[in-house]
């Protein structure tokens, strides 16, 4: 297949994941769907490396892995405090600096 | 390993028909990942999005790239995931109610324009077909990767290890809790336990019921039932479910009452046959 096809699909998944993050309300599901919208990025690096014929672009990819990895660890850490304090994992409910 | 040009060393044939395959198992999971309430479900179709994902890598010449997505992605983050689903309870589930009118609706017209928008941006541009792997990759894929990020791509390697730390240390710092009382010695724990009148353990569920399950409560020897037997957890999926075990007892000694009752009159009519 033409790495064409591979952004192509990268598109989709990152509109899909980008539709969740404003779709849902929990915040562990939010959390999912950026993962999934950094996947999509990543596959569309590699068909790019594979396009370009060098690593380079894998080499990104890696790099947004590791980025991914901490982010992820950060932000569930920050999801269980405000977990712990509010007792709730929906985003609604977080809203004291609202007002 | 994969390093052949095109960066593929699958059959035409094969490459088309798993690319597929994959696409619309990629997708489909991530649609329905959107979709449904729990938010374990949710995990396991993002599981299948980048197992899918990690296929798809191996198929374009990165396998290095396919087994760091299935190791760091599907084993560490995932299973990070559903340690904390876990943690903050599994009824942590969406409500259906929406909160902003009309949210969704316009979420989803946002997110088919966006589409729209990037596809067509990306179909005018040009991209060519894969090119023939390049000097960078004719040691193959890892050596070829290692020669880039310990070259050109060593500062933010070396950045990389900083963040890491920084994320370590953030993990730490946001979920740490500060004890604010003394822990409780044994000494502690033993008064508690006297002052509380229960020196025993409590009466674990459905021993002394007719049933024997875990929404049971145990049945004390004075015959009343005690609901410290059950978990809190199971009696709220019982709630859930409409399901009242203390109904399923009485209707059990019902019915045992009244097969007392025809056993005695049949014992009756037994003597009236024999006299």
């Amino acid at each position: 297949m033409s790495p064409a096809h591979y952004v192509f699909l990268a598109t989709i998944l990152f509109v899909i994941g980008a539709v969740g993050v404003l779709v849902r309300r929990n915040a562990i599901v939010i959390f999912m769907c950026v993962e999934l919208m950094l996947n999509a990025c990543n596959l569309a690096f590699v068909a790019f490396a594979r396009m370009h014929g060098n690593l380079d672009g894998q080499v990104v990819a890696f790099f947004v892995m590791v980025v991914a990895a901490a982010e992820v660890v950060v932000g569930l850490a920050i999801l269980m405090a405000i977990y712990r304090a509010r007792k709730s994992a929906s985003v609604d409910d977080a809203n004291l600096l609202k007002y | 390993m994969a390093a052949a040009g095109g960066g593929t060393n699958l059959d035409p044939l094969y490459d088309e028909a798993l690319f597929w395959i994959l696409a619309v198992m990629a997708v489909g999971a991530a649609i329905t990942m959107i979709c449904v309430r729990q938010a374990v479900h949710c995990a396991l179709m993002l599981a299948i999005v980048m197992i899918s994902l990690a296929v798809m890598y191996a198929m374009q010449g990165a396998p290095f790239l396919a087994f760091v997505q299935i190791i760091v992605y599907t084993g560490a983050v995932l299973m990070l995931f559903l340690f904390v689903v876990m943690l903050v309870g599994l009824s942590s589930s969406d409500s259906l109610v929406e909160t902003i009118k009309g949210q969704r609706l316009w979420a989803g017209i946002a997110g088919i324009a966006f589409a729209v928008l990037l596809i067509v941006g990306i179909g005018h541009a040009a991209i060519g077909s894969a090119a023939p792997q390049t000097v960078a990759n004719s040691a193959g894929n890892l050596t070829g990767l290692a020669t880039l990020i310990f070259t050109t791509y060593v500062f933010p390697f070396e950045v990389t290890s900083a963040l890491l730390i920084t994320a370590a240390v953030g993990a730490m710092v946001l979920a740490h809790r500060e004890r604010t009382t003394p822990k409780p010695t044994q000494r502690d724990l033993a008064r508690r336990k006297v002052a509380s009148r229960q020196v025993a353990p409590e009466p674990p569920p459905g021993v002394y019921a007719l049933n024997n399950a875990v929404d049971m409560p145990a049945r004390l020897p004075d015959g009343s039932t005690t609901s410290r037997s059950v978990s809190r957890a199971v009696e709220q999926r019982d709630m859930d479910l409409g399901r009242d075990p203390e109904k399923t007892v009485a209707a059990d000694l019902a019915v045992e009452d009244r097969i007392d009752a025809e056993r005695q009159i049949e014992a009756a009519a037994r003597g009236r046959d024999e006299q």
